[in-house]
């Protein structure tokens, strides 16, 4: 059970008495007003105590929240969006969507994973989990706007690249390598967004753009808080801590210097107030394009490569000639 | 009292005489350390492969000298993790068992009068998992050989990005790639060579972007670990299932070499790739020849 909807029950029956007391009033002409103001008070008390600080695995939950916008949801809100299907070789990954897009007037290439809103959902998308035919329909996708000269857009939701016997089969870790290959080859500006759960390298392989952007209450990590734990704790239940030393929220890859900015969420989450978090990220995106748009393709490459070249290591001119041994 | 003499030289005679003596994990046989390493660490009895430390494989490929790079590029601890026990410790813990200073041995040597850039991963460290400083001296490797215009040859052993350094560890799959493409833009020639296990994000990464991708036999090669996959399928997987000779029937490497042939295999590679501009050295793109 997600620990957030466990904790929104409380306030969504506090929210329907408001909404009834309301009704009530005005259908019944009688004031209530005392009564609302205070209902309203203890609700956003609550709603304070609940989502005040979220703890990190509190912010995992977020990020996995059923009820949260999904790729597909992102997409529908561009200008105009033509989908393109299927890597050519295998097959068509519905976990994945692609195609041309117009956000904000701008002729772009738009990537998302889509994450099942329901089991239904779920069955057919794989639980959000690409596979690599999922991946070489991306890439496909990066090497033709690279060739059209349109920007790339991507969503990056999923737990992680899908782990059955039919990827590996078909080489899983070829078809992330090639769609990381593919970013690092592009010359057009890149931005990516996580929108909800930023899983390994099957995330990254939509997210080695430009620009990385996050919903405040996404995550970004290097595996699973639960497969984590059950490697280094040899104990999945301690996914909870976890995913507190992972450091996989929002404000830890703002400090690490890996994101460019960070999109807040009103209180309670993304879920709550759906169109105005659509409405920022599409802004944030059209932002970030305005600014890479004035950027030579040599010095988008160039600009790129010292992005992820600095991330937690020495610069190469920092290191002396070699030694014998 | 203190230990007298003659004891504490039978003791180190007896330490010794273990440390001379290695059990096949495949059979179960007591091996003689040195004829193992003279059988390039291959079970004389039931062929099993030993997973090989740098030092070895670079002595078994290398022809002379060999000039490491990057070697003073060690981890810090950017997540301050603790699980079991502090990541600090668990460093200093593989830097004193294997002699090594990180997961990987970067740098320039020959290889039948090849000049390369070798990078050579070592699965005791860490489990050869990829941090910040291994891909950092990755990136090195890449860029020095660039400016070199030589090869590149790596040889993977890793069980992905170290989940100790985080999201930190996943980024080094980014740097690696940049770092990659930047060198084969040149022109310039890149093979991997994937050892015993290569998995996760080093599978995800370099291992799968070079020209020539060679597996050493009976090598484990995937993305996701075996175990993972048997969870969530809830059965047995295939005893062959991700080994290189299963990759090589599903068409995703270039071949399965054994060991005692490796070095021969990788010098007509590096041949074909590098061989015509040593005769013809206006050829466009490529130069090879001897490092000195």
């Amino acid at each position: 059970m997600n620990p957030i909807v466990d904790r929104e029950k409380g306030l969504l029956q506090l929210e329907q008495r408001i909404a009834d007391l309301k009704a009530y009033s005005g259908a019944q002409n009688v004031d209530l007003s005392a009564q609302i103001s205070a209902l309203e008070a203890e609700y956003a008390k609550i709603q304070r105590e609940i989502f005040g600080t979220l703890t990190p695995w509190e912010r995992v939950s977020m990020a996995r929240h059923p009820k949260r916008p999904t790729a597909a949801e992102y997409i529908a809100k561009l200008d105009r969006f033509d989908e393109l299907h299927g890597d050519r070789e295998f097959g068509d990954d519905a976990s994945v969507i692609g195609g041309f897009a117009l956000l904000r007037g701008r002729r772009v290439l738009a990537v998302g994973q889509q994450r099942g809103r329901d089991t239904k959902e779920n069955l057919r998308v794989n639980f959000g989990m690409v596979r690599p035919e999922g991946y070489r329909k991306v890439r496909r996708l990066f090497e033709l706007a690279s060739r059209l000269a349109l920007p790339i857009v991507t969503f990056i939701d999923t737990k992680g690249a899908d782990p059955g016997i039919g990827s590996e089969e078909r080489a899983q870790s070829e078809a992330i390598a090639s769609c990381l290959y593919a970013l690092a080859q592009v010359r057009v500006p890149s931005v990516s967004v996580v929108i909800g759960e930023g899983g390994s390298g099957g995330a990254l392989a939509l997210g080695m753009t430009d620009r990385i952007l996050m919903l405040q209450h996404s995550i970004y990590s290097v595996a699973g808080p639960e497969a984590a734990a059950a490697i280094l704790f040899a104990d999945a239940t301690k996914a909870t801590e976890a995913a507190a030393s992972l450091r996989l929220t929002s404000d830890d890859l703002l400090e690490f210097g890996i994101v460019d900015e960070v999109i807040p969420e009103p209180i309670g989450g993304a879920h709550r107030e759906r169109e105005v978090v659509i409405e920022s990220v599409l802004e944030a995106i059209d932002r970030h394009l305005s600014e890479l748009s004035r950027l030579t393709p040599d010095a988008l490459q160039e600009i790129r490569y010292r992005k992820y070249r600095s991330i937690g290591g020495i610069p190469e001119d920092r290191v002396p000639e070699g030694s014998l041994r | 009292m203190p230990m007298p003499d003659w004891l504490r030289v039978r003791k180190a005679q007896e330490a010794q005489d273990a440390a001379q003596w290695t059990k096949c994990p495949g059979c179960g046989e007591l091996l003689y350390r040195p004829e193992l390493k003279a059988s390039h660490e291959i079970c004389t009895k039931c062929g099993h492969y030993f997973r090989m430390h740098a030092a070895d494989r670079i002595g078994m490929l290398v022809d002379g000298d060999f000039l490491e790079i990057g070697a003073e590029i060690e981890s810090g601890d950017p997540l301050r993790w603790v699980d079991r026990r502090p990541y600090p410790e668990k460093l200093a813990r593989d830097r004193e068992r294997s002699g090594l200073s990180e997961a990987i041995v970067a740098g320039f040597g020959a290889i039948g009068g090849f000049g390369i850039g070798l990078g050579v991963m070592d699965f005791h460290f860490r489990g050869g998992t990829m941090g910040t400083v291994v891909g950092d001296r990755v990136a090195l490797l890449f860029e020095r050989a660039r400016e070199r215009r030589v090869p590149v040859v790596i040889f993977t052993a890793s069980g992905g990005a170290r989940m100790e350094e985080g999201v930190l560890a996943l980024m080094q799959l980014a740097k690696t790639t940049n770092a990659v493409e930047r060198f084969r833009r040149e022109g310039l020639y890149y093979i991997a060579v994937l050892t015993d296990p290569t998995t996760g994000g080093v599978s995800a990464s370099y291992a799968f972007q070079a020209d020539i991708v060679v597996a050493e036999a009976h090598a484990a090669i995937g993305f996701a670990g075996r175990r993972v996959i048997e969870q969530t399928i809830r059965q047995k997987l295939p005893e062959n299932f991700q080994r290189a000779e299963f990759l090589l029937e599903h068409g995703a490497i270039d071949m399965v070499v054994e060991r005692a042939q490796l070095k021969d295999t990788l010098v007509r590679l590096l041949d074909y790739g590098v061989g015509a501009s040593r005769s013809s050295p206006s050829r466009n793109g490529v130069q090879g020849g001897p490092l000195k």
